[in-house]
């Protein structure tokens, strides 16, 4: 079996335009397997011949490199895929019960999918937002600091067809639209979502606090206050996610800064004493 | 008194819309660009060695250095590629740069490919982050429009092409010359050295290939001059000694408040601990690891040991990529160093024996320990293994995979013991969560 006419002809013009971006054809490779698995949800044998007539290397060449990356898929995938970080810093976490709760409230293990053809459960190496751990990606769109509780509300969202936002990133996508993105086909997604979360920006909160400190002229500088007040992360399921745009995450830290109960200015406690 | 942060690279990311160009022009955004044009390719290069920038991305090779083996005059061509690949556990910095501002590392991939007489340069950025991707992409698209792309870069007689290129999930794509392969289109992995990629790299022609932070850090080297970036970072007559610049610090895990710190090489783990509000409450460091998952644990003992390239190397670690992965006295160091274990043995490309046998079986005896059923001599034969890892491996990934364990051998031997000798882990895992009950896990142990 092969593609029908017209979804190769289709391929095709993709294909060229990927190849074309390169000064030798095989690294096309990589992006025609995004491609290819935009097309049917998972690298099909179809999808391997395809990738092998267009570099022109054989069928053999072009598995052995689709079956060494964990996100080319060897089956049809669901919609989404729902990825729990279960290295070793978000598995201490809560990974590894995030992990648990959501097999067994889906029933699927792992590389999975459910019966409706919604979603696909893996665990996932690290990827790279150990700052909000625990953390989701579906669809390769980050969910920051998880619990049981706000994943399994995730997904059901997902099976129920609610819209979901990540924590950063735009609305959500389809696995094949990601994948289509992923081959270097950009949707117009790119101005969604926010520059950053609060622990990207912590360091740099701080430094303006410190910065509006030192400005003050009337009082005598003394000991940077700005990291007095240490208040504990809130997790997902702790606060409503307002589900507009941004999420509660989003929302300002209980730095000296932003809260107001607890006042940064220098030597106010003396001067109100 | 808390030490002075120093936001470059960050500087406004808190900004609305700081991804686009237009945003960043307003920071200063490719006038150092316009700067580098107009000097001698060269000169670019020197003034690169002159600042000192060490490689962000975990060796801390002399960034100017490795622009400076590219041959002249050659008729190959050359190219720049830059990992993003950022998936060493713990590392998590160059993904958040990239989402808020990606025209930071555009505006350094066209100074750097000027510098090196480069044609392309790719960025080789991870699948799995989708929305950086389509921001990397923005900016590309973007630069190419203001004329900061394509031919004759600002009149400048200069072409170059820039392509996102994203991967597929494979940790070892980080390993340079497996991303090469990778790039390529074949399996990522390792190839033998020499020849470097200086000399054979990329399509066997003369390539650079560096990290995201290292090249982002190039446009602030231009618009201040290398003596600005020499006066952040520590000091010692031996230049391989000191590590010069501002950097970002990534705290992790158990503490109050994690996120990104930019600050000058050499602060301590003590000063971030401050920042970040300490260790979570009603706890205690048990251990850290100042780079990754690969560069060797340290404790509460290490707390003032400068982070720098040669303060962490002289304390037996590395510092790596500056992620600093905090874990409180709930945390089963077994349990951590098996899980580590795992993903080594899952990513080893398996092109060498050393590697690829001895992370399975490196696996197997950690999990019987984990499991209470191990003895003193899976203890010796654990460092055993190690030993015909360490040095042996075609890359550094299984070198990386030993340090996890040696590590935690070294000061944490006990707790292993106590795994047999109690007959399972001591430890309470729901103690460690971010949604534990405050003061849970004190019962532990």
């Amino acid at each position: 079996m092969a593609y029908e006419v017209e979804v190769r002809a289709r391929l095709e013009v993709d294909a060229k335009e990927i190849v074309a971006r390169y000064p030798r054809s095989r690294s096309a490779m990589l992006p025609i397997l995004h491609l290819v698995q935009a097309e049917e949800g998972y690298v099909s044998p179809d999808g391997i011949e395809f990738c092998a007539e267009v570099l022109d290397v054989a069928t053999a060449e072009v598995a052995a490199v689709a079956t060494f990356y964990t996100m080319y898929k060897r089956h049809p995938n669901g919609d989404y895929t729902v990825g729990v970080c279960t290295n070793t810093l978000c598995a201490i976490m809560g990974g590894d019960q995030i992990f648990a709760t959501l097999k067994d409230h889906l029933g699927v293990g792992h590389d999975e999918t459910t019966d409706d053809g919604k979603v696909t459960l893996e665990h996932l190496e690290c990827n790279a937002a150990c700052d909000y751990a625990p953390v989701m990606m579906v669809n390769w769109e980050f969910f920051d600091n998880q619990t049981p509780e706000s994943a399994t509300a995730l997904v059901d969202d997902l099976r129920a067809g609610r819209e979901v936002r990540p924590t950063r990133g735009p609305r959500l996508c389809t696995f094949s639209e990601v994948s289509r993105v992923l081959a270097g086909f950009p949707d117009d997604l790119a101005d969604e979502g926010p520059s950053a979360g609060p622990a990207t920006l912590l360091g740099l909160e701080l430094f303006r606090a410190q910065e509006a400190s030192a400005a003050e002229p009337a009082v005598p500088a003394k000991k940077k206050t700005a990291t007095k007040k240490a208040s504990s992360r809130k997790t997902a399921a702790a606060v409503d996610t307002g589900g507009e745009g941004t999420s509660a995450h989003d929302a300002p830290l209980d730095t000296a800064e932003s809260d107001r109960a607890n006042d940064a200015t220098p030597g106010t406690e003396e001067t109100e004493r | 008194m808390s030490i002075e942060l120093t936001p470059v690279l960050s500087r406004f990311w808190d900004v609305e819309r700081s991804w686009t160009r237009e945003v960043y022009e307003r920071y200063d955004g490719y006038s150092a660009l316009r700067t580098a044009l107009r000097m001698d390719r060269d000169d670019v290069t020197q003034l690169v060695k002159d600042s000192e920038l060490r490689g962000r991305g975990g060796a801390g090779f002399p960034t100017g250095n490795k622009w400076g083996f590219i041959p002249k005059g050659g008729d190959k061509p050359v190219y720049l590629v830059v990992n993003a690949d950022e998936s060493e556990p713990g590392t998590c910095k160059d993904v958040p740069l990239m989402m808020a501002n990606p025209h930071e590392l555009v505006e350094g991939v066209i100074i750097a490919s000027y510098a090196i007489a480069a044609t392309h340069a790719f960025i080789y950025v991870r699948g799995e982050v989708v929305h950086v991707i389509r921001r990397l992409h923005a900016a590309v698209a973007e630069a190419y429009a203001a004329g900061y792309l394509g031919k004759d870069i600002l009149g400048s007689g200069y072409d170059l092409e820039v392509v996102v290129h994203a991967g597929a999930g494979a940790y070892i794509c980080g390993e340079e010359t497996a991303l090469l392969d990778s790039l390529e289109g074949r399996r990522g992995q390792p190839r033998l050295r020499p020849p470097f990629p200086a000399i054979a790299g990329l399509y066997a022609s003369p390539t650079v290939i560096n990290n995201v932070e290292s090249i982002a850090s190039v446009p602030s080297i231009l618009r201040n001059g290398a003596a600005w970036f020499t006066a952040m970072g520590t000091d010692n007559e031996d230049p391989r000694k000191r590590s010069k610049g501002m950097t970002l610090f990534s705290l992790s895990g158990h503490v109050t408040r994690p996120g990104q710190f930019e600050a000058p090489m050499g602060v301590t783990l003590r000063d971030l601990l401050d920042l970040a509000g300490g260790v979570r409450e009603g706890h205690q460091l048990k251990f850290w690891t100042p780079g990754g998952s690969s560069t060797p644990l340290m404790t509460a003992e290490h707390l003032d040991v400068p982070l720098s390239y040669e303060g962490i190397a002289g304390a037996g670690s590395m510092l790596g990529t500056k992620a600093l992965q905090i874990f409180d006295d709930t945390t089963c160091v077994v349990r951590a160093v098996l899980r580590w274990t795992e993903f080594y043995a899952h990513e080893s490309c398996g092109k060498c024996t050393p590697c690829r046998e001895g992370t399975y079986w490196l696996v197997q005896i950690l999990r019987r320990l984990e499991n209470g059923e191990g003895d003193e001599e899976d203890l010796e034969k654990l460092l055993d293994i190690c030993d015909n890892i360490l040095g042996r491996a075609f890359c550094a990934l299984g070198d990386g995979a030993t340090a996890p364990i040696t590590s935690s051998l070294e000061f944490f031997r006990q707790e292993y013991i106590d795994h047999f000798e109690h007959g399972g882990c001591p430890f309470d895992p729901a103690a460690s969560t971010l949604f534990a009950d405050e003061g849970a896990g004190v019962k532990a142990r």
